[in-house]
């Protein structure tokens, strides 16, 4: 059942398109990834499902409920993290949670979330003391202690370090499996791979693909890259002969081939036929960072 | 009031007690004021300046009372509610059940309590340490005291509605300081002030608030004068700062 409707939306600012019909919904226990580049639409995206801002048009509801006109009742079920948001400067974080928990009918035990999130250390410690990554992890409590039937996460793991990246990981599941919905607005393709069940790609306001990580993948032109110490032996025409080859670079003694699964299965005929051993090959499946540069358009290089 | 509303103002008034400037500044300078001119002898004599042959120190516990009004209303609250709206956390609280408005009123309340406490505690040195009268006509100087406290908020609440940032905020009460504490009669009295200057004084929040207070403190009910420009600027003020005020 979905938690989060979201349908057609629209909202403009001084004669921009910021979102341009962008629709989809979010599953109980699901994790619901938002892709795009900055300036795309996608914190507007989530701050009309927040309540923060009236779309211009379309529709946006939150466990059936329109999240401008029923604010208050969607502010009980819907967890926030804010992309941009500070407390109290010398708010402690104990009072800090103590202070959010009481704004919930049944709010979830704040120690169970302080402990998952490594900041047992820092419950005396004001915000303003505490480190980027600290208070970064503080607003994902505060987005969690009210015990939500769904969550928005606008950039959750940033400017927190490897390890605690996969400790918030680890927790964002937990509250899956949970039957939380999850709303993840993230710049991170290994985030976006590990965690979300789908994704939507999100570029100039429009929804450019909405599906799992996997079948974003496989959209991909290039889903194979075969990579090998460059070898006089293959000429780079032969090999832009193989099928599905898309292109052949060399490169500091190295040649890269890109291309399909028929590439692949083309390029060990060929060395076969050849009778080469290529050294150093590896064969890479294509990631969600190649998807999402195809997607958005934004591929430079 | 609900749990959630309580437990705001209570985080509120906590983060009151970690601010020394702030503390001191509200609680206890109009104190300081008041006992460093009582130490001054000929200010314990009658003068012949002020009305009636009162004694300097007689007018100068209304003045210190406006004084901790101003401190609390004018330069206390408007760089908290700006820094809260400039670093998002009206914001971040819109998006719980609780409304971002309760951490306003919760600011208002707690700036007029410490701006009455620290009145009263004026009142009380006046009187055990330089045997100043308490005031004669304790309602009058009650209505007065409110209605002044009431126009003090009003004024830091529009200086934060036209103010972007907690800077600003800032500077603007930096700047109004001196004039305010003028017309609330910090350097001359009101009642010591040429006439010209008193007529224009007396239109002015703090210069309404003085007079009605002297008035109140001598026994007698304040005129409906005064009190009527304090009611006026707490409704305009009011007013421009609903009307002006934005929360992000």
């Amino acid at each position: 059942m979905p938690v989060i409707e979201v349908q057609d939306l629209r909202k403009v600012y001084g004669g921009r398109r910021v979102v341009d019909g962008v629709s989809f919904t979010v599953d109980e226990g699901e994790i619901f990834g938002i892709l795009g580049p900055n300036g795309a639409g996608k914190t507007t995206t989530v701050e009309c499902i927040e309540g923060l801002r009236t779309p211009d048009a379309g529709l946006v509801r939150v466990a059936g409920l329109d999240p401008v006109a029923r604010h208050e009742d969607v502010t009980r079920l819907l967890g926030v993290q804010l992309q941009q948001s500070e407390l109290q400067p010398k708010l402690t974080v104990g009072e800090a949670l103590d202070l959010y928990a009481s704004f919930y009918e049944r709010p979830a035990d704040w120690r169970v979330l302080v402990e998952r999130l490594g900041l047992e250390g820092q419950l005396r410690t004001r915000f303003g003391k505490l480190s980027g990554g600290q208070q970064q992890r503080l607003c994902i409590a505060l987005a969690l202690v009210g015990n939500p039937r769904a969550v928005v996460l606008d950039e959750l793991t940033t400017g927190l370090d490897p390890r605690s990246r996969r400790e918030t990981w680890a927790l964002i599941e937990d509250i899956r499996a949970g039957g939380v919905a999850v709303v993840l607005v993230t710049h991170f393709m290994e985030e976006a791979q590990r965690l979300c069940d789908r994704i939507a790609v999100i570029d100039n306001g429009r929804l450019t693909a909405l599906d799992t990580p996997a079948g974003l993948i496989g959209r991909t032109a290039t889903p194979r890259t075969i990579a090998f110490a460059a070898d006089t032996r293959l000429e780079r025409a032969e090999l832009l002969t193989l099928p599905g080859a898309l292109t052949v670079t060399t490169e500091g003694g190295q040649t890269v081939v890109t291309g399909t699964d028929a590439t692949v299965d083309a390029f060990v005929s060929l060395l076969a036929r050849h009778a080469v051993t290529a050294r150093g090959l590896r064969i890479t499946d294509a990631t969600l960072d190649d998807a999402y540069l195809d997607l958005t358009g934004t591929d430079q290089s | 009031m609900t749990a959630a509303t309580r437990a705001v103002l209570r985080t509120e008034v906590r983060l009151f007690t970690r601010e020394p400037g702030t503390l001191f500044w509200v609680m206890a300078a109009p104190t300081v004021l008041l006992v460093i001119l009582g130490l001054i002898p000929s200010f314990r004599e009658p003068s012949a300046d002020i009305d009636g042959g009162r004694r300097v120190i007689d007018v100068y516990v209304p003045v210190s009372v406006l004084f901790a009004l101003i401190m609390a209303g004018l330069q206390a609250m408007p760089p908290v509610l700006a820094g809260y709206r400039e670093r998002g956390v009206l914001r971040r609280m819109s998006t719980t059940p609780v409304r971002p408005a309760a951490l306003l009123t919760a600011q208002l309340a707690l700036h007029a309590a410490a701006a009455l406490v620290s009145a009263v505690l004026v009142i009380t040195v006046g009187r055990l340490a330089f045997d100043v009268a308490l005031p004669g006509n304790v309602p009058g100087y009650a209505l007065a005291l409110l209605l002044a406290t009431a126009c003090g908020l009003a004024l830091g609440a529009a200086v934060c509605a036209v103010s972007r940032t907690q800077k600003i905020a800032t500077a603007i009460g930096t700047a109004s300081f001196f004039p305010t504490i003028f017309t609330a009669g910090v350097y001359i009295p009101v009642q010591a002030m040429p006439d010209t200057l008193r007529q224009i004084i007396q239109f002015t929040p703090y210069g309404a608030a003085s007079g009605a207070l002297d008035e109140a403190a001598g026994g007698v009910w304040p005129g409906w004068f005064a009190l009527g420009v304090m009611a006026l600027w707490t409704v305009v003020l009011t007013g421009a700062a609903v009307r002006r005020f934005r929360w992000e």
